[in-house]
């Protein structure tokens, strides 16, 4: 997720291991504005970019191992976008502190890491993939649809350019959880046990804290998006006749910077090779 | 979502921009390549001020992987007609949609084999995007389906003609 340009001029001074460097000189302001994100308006677009960064990298797991190919791009696909949105957030973050978005993808430990715990949840049965993009694309729908109207002008063009794109996500995982749920009984009974393991997880996203209260205007209030979320859930869970789950929710504390045993193997294996080559580009 | 005003021709009226945006405006998207980045509605801005341009692209999708292909095409056409520094930027706002594909754009994609957007994005405005017929870009029958509403690009479906049996892609209402 490198934004930086590849000049014509290939400098063979700096070679790390086997990865050859080129000269690059970093692109423009990805938002085209230039603009610096206040140290509170960071920390709001740093969460929304970790969901959408540790969410990509969970879910790229399943790129070819999808059970069929128009699978495999469909979830590609959605990968790629979330990465494209985790780009901005990250991008826009880091204008505070002077962190490129890859200094803040590749170079923070876990602890520094302020998603949620739904998108770090293990998604390795398609059932339990789908269950967490059903609830999580649900969430995000809403989420988008007002931050479009933000008065922060980044996160505003941010959203409305991903609220567009998470209604795909959406769609896609409604459609898979009605095939599923309305399946066979093997299929089915995963579908509402991969909703019951995923569930848990489902609070921390609508949770207001000093953070998002005092955003006033900039951010939105989780707890006014869970109307919404749970109008779509209850409709698609009905159509198939399956009820919304009744788990407790989990003491899930991923904006604090605590996580899930999950997490550290997501990071392993997204940060090993920039933190193997330092400074390398490609 | 309001669709903002914004068109699929930004020509600046500057002759010297203009020259400038005639040059730009021949890159082609490395995916789809017969639709230049002006059908496209990717090119959004250029301004000249002395031996500096200044363009403005906006990406398709977010994370579409062809937009810095783009920037660097551009860069490169600019800088072979003789311009010293060229400056390519990104925006984000007023947010991409299909409804800036230019009419020839859409025929020449027709030609290509990829169905056009067929309807304004408003249309997906609603919870759930209702999908409008699809014509097969090969025999023009609307007895098609879809495969997967994601092709091998971000911005394309996959579908199927039954009338003529060919697979084709739809370029998505965005």
């Amino acid at each position: 997720m490198t934004q930086a340009k590849a000049e014509s001029v290939v400098t063979d001074s700096e070679v790390h291991g086997d990865v050859s460097v080129d000269e690059l000189k970093l692109a423009d302001e990805l938002l085209g504005t230039g603009r610096v994100a206040s140290k509170e308006v960071a920390a709001y677009a740093l969460r929304l970019g970790d969901d959408a960064l540790i969410l990509s990298q969970s879910l790229s797991w399943w790129v070819s191992r999808a059970p069929e190919l128009e699978e495999d791009m469909a979830l590609a696909n959605i990968t790629l976008d979330l990465l494209g949105h985790a780009r901005a957030f990250l991008h826009f973050a880091g204008t505070a502190s002077k962190k490129s978005e890859d200094d803040l993808a590749y170079w923070r430990d876990e602890h520094e890491f302020v998603n949620c715990w739904l998108v770090e949840q293990p998604g390795h049965d398609f059932a339990e993939m789908i269950a967490r993009q059903f609830l999580f694309s649900a969430y995000q729908v809403g989420l988008y649809a007002a931050l479009a109207t933000s008065k922060d002008s980044s996160l505003a063009a941010i959203a409305a350019k991903s609220a567009r794109e998470v209604r795909y996500h959406y769609d896609h995982a409604v459609q898979w959880v009605l095939r599923l749920g309305d399946g066979t009984e093997e299929s089915r009974s995963r579908m509402i046990q991969a909703l019951i393991d995923m569930w848990p997880y489902v609070d921390e996203l609508f949770e207001d804290d000093d953070l998002t209260e005092s955003l006033t205007g900039v951010a939105v209030l989780p707890s006014t998006l869970r109307p919404g979320f749970d109008e779509k859930v209850a409709a698609v869970l009905g159509e198939v006749d399956i009820e919304i789950p009744a788990g407790k929710p989990a003491k899930a504390n991923g904006r604090q910077g605590i996580h899930t045993n999950q997490m550290g193997y997501i990071l392993a294996e997204m940060q090993w090779l920039t933190r193997r080559h330092p400074e390398a580009k490609w | 979502m309001v669709a903002k005003e914004a068109s699929a021709n930004n020509q600046p009226s500057d002759p010297k921009a203009l020259q400038a945006w005639r040059i730009a405006a021949t890159v082609l998207d490395p995916e789809v390549p017969v639709l230049t980045i002006e059908d496209l509605g990717v090119l959004r801005h250029v301004e000249v001020a002395g031996e500096t341009v200044s363009v403005v692209l906006t990406p398709t999708y977010s994370g579409c992987p062809a937009i810095d292909q783009m920037r660097d095409d551009v860069d490169t056409r600019l800088r072979q007609a003789g311009y010293k520094d060229v400056s390519v930027t990104y925006t984000l706002s007023p947010a991409w949609s299909t409804d800036w594909m230019t009419e020839d754009g859409k025929r020449k994609l027709k030609e290509y084999g990829i169905a056009p957007p067929n309807a304004k994005s408003s249309v997906l405005s609603g919870p759930i995007p209702i999908t409008l017929g699809v014509k097969c870009p090969r025999c023009d029958s609307l007895m098609t389906e879809e495969i997967s509403k994601f092709g091998s690009t971000a911005c394309k479906a996959l579908y199927r003609c039954r009338a003529c049996e060919e697979p084709f892609d739809y370029f998505k209402v965005h």
